[in-house]
């Protein structure tokens, strides 16, 4: 019998540990359920850009443009389709749930075109460009939001309902890191290396580039759209400006935190960067001086991330002594 | 039987003297740190006069503040935390309508009070029966300005220069707008501008070019200076006007002479001529060395008096109580004048119209609610 | 005709800022290959520069003026060197991103450091200048837009002597058009990018003051957009290409004034973006840039 892959487990396994979790949810303190959705939340952001930064060497500093687009949309189904789908009384708790994923979803989706109109005149471009371009969509989307009166303007919304909560959540973040890993260790994910490696090699040997580009930032996009649907009905107002340069650059601190293409490290990058100026709200003014202390650091003498350890290395080691302590 | 009695009483005594945790957030840093700064040292000032006086309910106040740092999202964590962690009985804040409406949802939720200092946006208290504000709203103030425009600046035909990125701004204007019209003014041109902007020249031009006898501004003191400082430096000799958002000294520092003869309306002035006003800038000034304090002080210290009159008068801590207390304050006398609680959750009051002469905000009237009903 | 006029003037005014600014991004990358995300910084720190320097000046005097800039200049040129020296030069040689990411880091820690000391509330800037006004024919003009179009024009014509009649300069052309080979004829490579780094610097500190006594209402985070605009100005005009970036600030101004007076105001930043996302797609040399063929 052919036995189910590792990731496959590992999704339900924390799907239903994320339903099992929320089910208790009225027991924790409300504080840390919080945080462990911001953490959660910060995970799906974290590992999407990854993809296309850390995999495929696109540089993205737009990140945030494309969770606002999901932040968006996803707000306007609930807010607009909701009452109309769910009836006064507000539905049941699996109406709600229904209409909550088909929200996300289709937030995701149209983060995915955006993250499409990104990518495609951004194929040419390198580096800094590639950089300052996406900055540029990332702030043309704000502006766009800032001046459509029917989604707020610059008031933004508020009033979205708060259905955020840990199930959705951590499943989700599991999507995400599933979806990542299987694509890495396909034949996409050698594309996304190569590309990363030297562009022009791998076109001279036959891949496509343009392919492995788009998906990257398509795939990176929708999942970012998903997070930015989370958020929305999480923090339950949304503006224009809460999702700007400054939003992006927190990401890309994680990815590079946790080391460009390592997911495990991301994600441990992303638990820390949440978890800690949250503890530290005492000195909340120097975190910003902090995280570009950290990078500029990081960069001079630890460029791989800080959490890159090489966890297959690690493992196999672990397993070693295990089977050796058994004989 | 009677030890456990003791034990009881005694440690219901020991609770009682547990102090009664109220919550404030505000913006103490970041870009609207003078505005946070300022409402704190109002409300601070209060807290300690109270507990000077023996507290409420037989119990001190203790003032639990959290900083937004003026950024979007974080005013739903702070005011999460203050309740679910310290547990908080009501919460006082915002200045400001944007993170007002991002905590409002969160305290209506969970059943605590909130009462806004100074957040003038009508939406605001809309949004639940526990949201409550001492200040008037934008919708009066927009009519009050109108009036001004009418009957102090005596014009007709008026320019308006909004910040398209703040609530405040967007609604103020337009209450502007539909009383202005409707008592026969003319808006003859509007012009936009986001927050952050410097350069204002395009749309000055415009505006001179449309020819208006006056310009309303009702956006925050930054870009109102830089404003009025671009409109004379283009020639540009008709008042302009604006609302709350403008009164910080930094207005007259980077204004220069050009905001010189300009009126905007608030919420208080601290040269009228009442002793609870002169007594109340007396201790402000004692105790934040000489400052004098300024409308967002004085609505954040009226804000932690309205609320606590509350407690005293629901005489517990219960939420629902001190709700309704709170919507039942008929004549809570504040430094910012009588404060009644309107059907609305708003309070009703008299705007004060101020005009910036020799570098001074200088008192020129004050104007009810009664004498602007239409 | 006279709206039209003074829109005119005021474009050309701030495009003038802009090439200031953008001067500096253009010789940075022509040499380094890399956009220096902190110049925007080194903009808003030259403008702190003056109004610490105005504290101890006679306000509303031309020569105070001048000292100011010319205090502004050096402190901006020298921060330029020190960051290029302690941040930069280590990671010469390694992967462009990592010097990318290594900039921005370096952008957000002025920036962020600057809220931390100065606060970040804006503080007027001293009249350094004497704010008169003079009137032709309904058009209004600002000394200080005198000043800002007088000095940058200056600042660039300066420029262009140093880069094409002095060796440092040559020696920077040379560097620009192959490190390698400049090396090998004996350019002391290490000496020329920090004079680069000075001189684009010392011309963000002059842009930050100029700025400043236009709109004096100055923060620790005034750099970023005007810096992003700068920066798309000059690949409008073609970035390593200086006549370029001062053509490009100069549309880029004239573009951002007239759409500003328009009914779409407030479409004014992303309009900036719109204009290099069409650049990059369809002109990505700039207007005055040459193609260059890259050999692997």
């Amino acid at each position: 019998m052919k036995r189910i892959p590792t990731p496959l487990i590992a999704l339900v396994a924390t799907v239903l540990a994320a339903f099992g979790v929320s089910f208790f949810s009225d027991r924790i303190d409300p504080y840390y359920l919080d945080v462990m959705i911001g953490v959660g939340i910060n995970v799906i952001l974290a590992v999407s850009l990854n993809l296309v930064n850390g995999y495929t060497g696109q540089f993205s500093l737009g990140h945030a443009g494309f969770m606002s687009v999901g932040a968006y949309l996803s707000a306007a189904v609930t807010l607009l389709a909701g009452p109309r789908l769910l009836g006064e009384d507000g539905g049941t708790a699996l109406q709600q749930g229904l209409l909550f994923l088909a929200a996300l979803v289709m937030g995701g989706a149209g983060a995915a075109l955006a993250g499409l109109a990104v990518g495609i005149p951004s194929l040419r471009l390198k580096g800094d460009y590639l950089a300052l371009v996406t900055l540029g969509f990332g702030e043309i989307i704000r502006v766009i939001f800032q001046n459509v009166e029917s989604l707020g303007g610059a008031l933004g919304l508020n009033g979205i309902p708060n259905y955020t909560n840990v199930f959705w959540v951590y499943a989700f973040a599991a999507l995400t890191v599933f979806t990542v890993v299987c694509l890495v260790r396909s034949t996409y994910g050698r594309g996304f290396l190569a590309t990363q490696d030297d562009e022009i090699a791998a076109e001279a040997v036959g891949i496509d580039t343009t392919r492995y580009k788009i998906v990257a930032f398509v795939v990176g996009a929708f999942f970012a759209g998903v997070a930015g649907g989370l958020y929305g009905h999480f923090k339950l107002t949304i503006t224009p400006t809460g999702f700007d340069f400054t939003k992006s650059i927190e990401i890309v601190v994680m990815v590079i935190l946790g080391g460009m293409g390592n997911t495990p490290g991301v994600i441990l990058a992303a638990i820390l960067l949440t978890v800690l100026p949250e503890m530290l709200r005492a000195v909340e003014q120097y975190r910003m001086v902090l995280y570009s202390l950290l990078l500029i650091v990081l960069m001079l003498v630890r460029p791989k991330g800080l959490f890159n350890f090489n966890f297959t290395a690690i493992a196999a080691r672990l397993r070693w002594r295990y089977l050796a302590a058994r004989k | 039987m009677a030890a456990a009695a003791a034990v009881a009483a005694l440690s219901a005594g020991s609770r009682a003297q547990e102090p009664i945790k109220i919550g404030e957030y505000a913006s103490l840093t970041g870009k609207e740190a003078a505005f946070g700064q300022s409402s704190h040292k109002g409300t601070l000032l209060a807290v300690e006069e109270i507990n000077a006086r023996g507290g409420v309910l037989g119990r001190q106040v203790e003032l639990i503040t959290e900083d937004n740092q003026s950024k979007q999202g974080e005013s739903a964590t702070i005011v999460k935390k203050l309740i679910s962690r310290e547990k908080v009985v009501a919460i006082l804040g915002e200045v400001a309508s944007m993170r007002s409406l991002e905590a409002a949802p969160i305290c209506q939720a969970y059943k605590v009070p909130m009462v806004s200092p100074s957040s003038t946006y009508p939406k605001v208290t809309e949004i639940g029966n526990y949201i409550f504000r001492v200040c008037f709203t934008d919708r009066f103030q927009g009519h009050v300005l109108a009036k001004v425009a009418k009957d102090t600046l005596k014009i007709r035909r008026v320019a308006l220069l909004t910040s398209v990125s703040s609530a405040y701004s967007v609604g103020l204007a337009e209450y502007f707008k539909e009383r202005f019209t409707a008592d026969g003014g003319q808006i003859v041109i509007e012009q936009r501008y986001t927050e952050g902007s410097k350069d204002f020249d395009a749309q000055l031009t415009a505006i001179k070019a449309a020819g208006v006898e006056g310009i309303f501004v009702p956006g925050y003191y930054t870009e109102a200076a830089l404003i009025c400082r671009q409109a004379r430096e283009l020639g540009i000799t008709v008042p302009l006007f604006g609302g709350d958002g403008w009164e910080a000294p930094e207005l007259v520092d980077i204004g220069g002479a050009a905001v010189e003869g300009c009126y905007y309306t608030t919420h208080y002035s601290p040269q009228v001529d009442s002793p609870v006003v002169k007594a109340f800038v007396a201790k402000f000034q004692a105790r934040f060395k000489g400052e004098t304090p300024d409308a967002m002080a004085a609505l954040g210290y009226d804000s932690a008096g309205v609320l606590v009159d509350a407690i005293h008068r629901a005489g517990s801590t219960e939420g629902a109580a001190i709700r309704a207390a709170l919507a039942a304050t008929s004549d809570f006398e504040g430094v910012t004048g009588l404060t009644a609680m309107d059907r609305e959750r708003n309070a009703s009051k008299a705007a004060f119209v101020i005009m910036v002469k020799d570098g001074r905000f200088t008192f020129v009237q004050s104007i009810s609610p009664q004498r602007i009903a239409p | 005709m006279t709206e039209f006029l003074q829109q005119l003037l005021n474009g050309l005014s701030l495009g003038a800022i802009y090439a200031l600014i953008a001067l500096g991004y253009t010789m940075v990358y022509g040499v380094l290959r890399f956009i220096n995300f902190a110049h925007s910084d080194v903009f808003m720190v030259g403008a702190f520069i003056g109004y610490f320097a105005g504290e101890h000046l006679p306000h509303d005097s031309i020569p105070g003026g001048l000292v100011a800039l010319a205090a502004a200049m050096a402190g901006c040129a020298v921060l330029g060197i020190v960051i290029e020296r302690l941040v930069y030069r280590p990671l010469r040689g390694g992967p462009t991103l990592n010097v990318l990411i290594t900039a921005i880091g370096m952008s957000l820690f002025l920036e962020y450091t600057g809220q931390l000391v100065f606060g970040a509330t804006p503080r007027a800037f001293p009249s350094l200048i004497p704010a008169k006004v003079i009137a032709v024919h309904g058009l209004v003009i600002s000394i200080n837009q005198l000043l800002v179009i007088a000095v940058a024009s200056v600042l660039m014509v300066a420029l262009e002597l140093a880069v094409y009649r002095t060796k440092i300069g040559t020696a920077m052309r040379a560097v620009a058009l192959n490190p390698k080979a400049a090396q090998l004829v004996g350019i002391n490579i290490d000496v020329v990018i920090s004079f680069t780094f000075g001189l684009g610097s010392a011309l963000a500190g002059a842009g930050g003051i100029l700025y400043a006594l236009n709109y004096p209402s100055i923060d620790p985070l005034m750099g970023v957009v005007p810096g992003l605009k700068a920066f798309v100005a000059a690949v409008l005009g073609g970035v390593g290409n200086i006549p370029g970036a001062a053509l490009g600030a100069l549309i880029l101004g004239m573009t951002e004034t007239f759409i500003d007076g328009s009914r779409f105001s407030t479409y004014k930043d992303a309009i900036a973006f719109a204009v290099l996302i069409g650049i990059l797609l369809f002109r990505p040399a700039g207007l005055l840039g040459r193609y260059s063929t890259e050999k692997v």
